[in-house]
């Protein structure tokens, strides 16, 4: 078994005509919180959605908890994976997004217990109590009946990661979860993300414009530009002694503002 | 010598007999409208398969119906499904060709309804690992469903109307039905008057109705189940 829960080998992708990454290998041990940081456009968010199935791979490998996502062998050879192995895979992660990407025509409450009750075969009263449970945990218990639009940006990404556990995912995709709020919302989102780095239960991989926070709870930080890892390390390393010019370009252009 | 005044007691003869005649009219409107619904709602999944070529038949075939008049359809149905063993009633034959017909329609603002919901949402379906049906049934067509109402609404008053082309088939639908009415009594005037009132009437209601329908659409809490 892999020590790591998520791996790309030697990955190629292509939009088009344009080669965002070529030979790229990134590893992530189990449980370790990592922090992608990077200027817009170098891959970020592609990263994750290659992890999620939204994007597909043009050459090399992608293990997701030491299972291949893109490919499944059956009698010796390798296929293409088919939708079957791909929603194995996925039962794996879980993905919270910049925008919320809510069900705005459900409750607060069934937009957490739609995918259980469907998909991981709970019961209602079994995914409603969960689904209870996670508002409990994410301070919106009392939102449950509530629609989303009724909800301000910070609850509805709150209401976004409790969808997204209920799934019980032992990885967390978390694309610039807090890009689209207010200032002033932002934090009880991280406070939520903190408290389950805490946990130590989940692998997570953030991108994450939050510096001081990608600091605070990170065990690794990679900086990306043009769809490669100049560089990566501790935090203290990264913020503190960046080793190349254009890390500390980039994190400058943060300082200055 | 025929008459052009308005003769109230011949209207009133025949008004029964027309409003009866209606029946068959709305029946053959409400049928063909449930299989065009199901029509439609098929050729416009089926346009989005992930398989080009069930995409491209889809595509074909809604462009055929839609490129071929209703009345060639009604006759095909009618005159040469006999000749492969397949014989339909007058009624059979006019719900399937009106459903096949608008049924092309439909599939078309099936698709844009479908097209018009954010693609954030099929994003999280598929992050939260839900079917193709579940992410149609309960997250997509929710949400598409209130932008369809009004151009959908309009291709079934429109399929309304054009059921006196059914006369073509003998069906003894209204109209059909007022022509014989003024062959027999050598008036037409209050027969074909009368029929033109109730297709405005109908048509009127139905067109307010789908406003209703539009505008009191919830735009929360709507789901399939
Ligand atoms: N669906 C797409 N089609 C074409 N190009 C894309 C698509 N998605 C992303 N890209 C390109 O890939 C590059 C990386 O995008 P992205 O992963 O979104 O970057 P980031 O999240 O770091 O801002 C960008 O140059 C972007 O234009
Ligand atoms: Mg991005």
């Amino acid at each position: 078994m892999s020590d790591f829960a998520v791996e790309f080998d030697n990955v190629t992708k292509k939009f088009g005509d344009n080669v965002l990454f070529e030979h790229f290998n990134f590893n992530i041990r189990k449980n370790e919180v990592v922090s992608i940081i990077g200027p817009s456009g170098s891959g970020k968010s592609t990263l994750l959605r290659i992890l999620m199935t939204l994007e597909s791979i043009d050459a090399g490998m992608v293990r997701v908890q030491g299972e291949s996502l893109w490919h499944m062998q059956k009698n010796g050879a390798w296929l293409p994976a088919d939708e079957r192995h791909l929603r194995k895979c996925r039962g794996h992660m879980g993905m919270v997004f910049q925008h919320f990407n809510l069900f705005p025509h459900m409750t607060v409450l069934r937009n957490i217990t739609e995918a259980p009750i469907h998909v991981l075969g709970q019961s209602k009263e079994e995914a409603r109590a969960n689904g209870m449970e996670l508002l409990r945990t994410v301070g919106l218990a009392d939102k449950a009946d509530a629609y989303p639009s009724r909800l301000s940006g910070g609850q509805k990404q709150r209401v976004g990661i409790a969808r997204a556990l209920a799934m019980k995912p032992s990885i967390l995709l978390l694309d610039e979860i807090t890009s689209a709020l207010d200032p002033e919302l932002v934090d009880e989102v991280l406070e939520v993300i903190r408290k389950l780095a805490a946990e130590d239960a989940y692998t997570m991989m953030l991108v994450t414009h939050e510096m001081y926070f990608a600091r605070e709870i990170s065990d690794r930080v990679c900086f990306f530009d043009a769809g490669q890892i100049v560089e990566e390390g501790p935090p203290e390393q990264i913020f503190n002694a960046p080793n190349h010019e254009r890390t500390r370009a980039f994190l400058n252009s943060f300082l200055n503002i | 010598m025929i008459e052009f005044e308005w003769n109230w007691a011949f209207a009133w003869e025949v008004l029964p007999l027309l409003l009866d005649a209606c029946k068959i009219t709305l029946q053959a409107t409400l049928l063909g409208s449930v299989l065009a619904i199901v029509i439609g709602l098929l050729l416009a999944l089926l346009r989005r398969s992930k398989w080009k070529a069930v995409g491209y038949t889809a595509y074909w075939w809604m462009e055929f119906v839609r490129s071929t008049p209703l009345l060639v359809q009604i006759y095909f149905l009618y005159y040469v499904a006999p000749e492969w063993g397949l014989n339909l009633s007058p009624m059979v034959t006019g719900v399937l060709a009106l459903g096949m017909h608008y049924g092309a329609y439909l599939s078309e603002v099936f698709r844009s309804g479908i097209d018009g919901v954010d693609k954030g949402q099929w994003e999280a379906s598929i992050a939260l690992n839900l079917s193709p049906y579940r992410t149609y049934r309960d997250v997509i067509l929710p949400q598409a469903l209130r932008a369809m109402i009004p151009a959908a609404g309009n291709y079934i008053i429109a399929m309304f109307k054009e059921t006196p082309q059914l006369s073509a088939i003998t069906l003894l639908e209204m109209l059909q039905l007022a022509k014989i009415m003024g062959s027999e009594n050598f008036r037409y005037l209050e027969p074909f008057t009368l029929v033109g009132l109730i297709y405005l009437v109908l048509s009127l209601v139905a067109s307010t109705a789908i406003r209703q329908a539009e505008r009191r659409f919830p735009k929360e809490g709507f789901t399939l189940s």
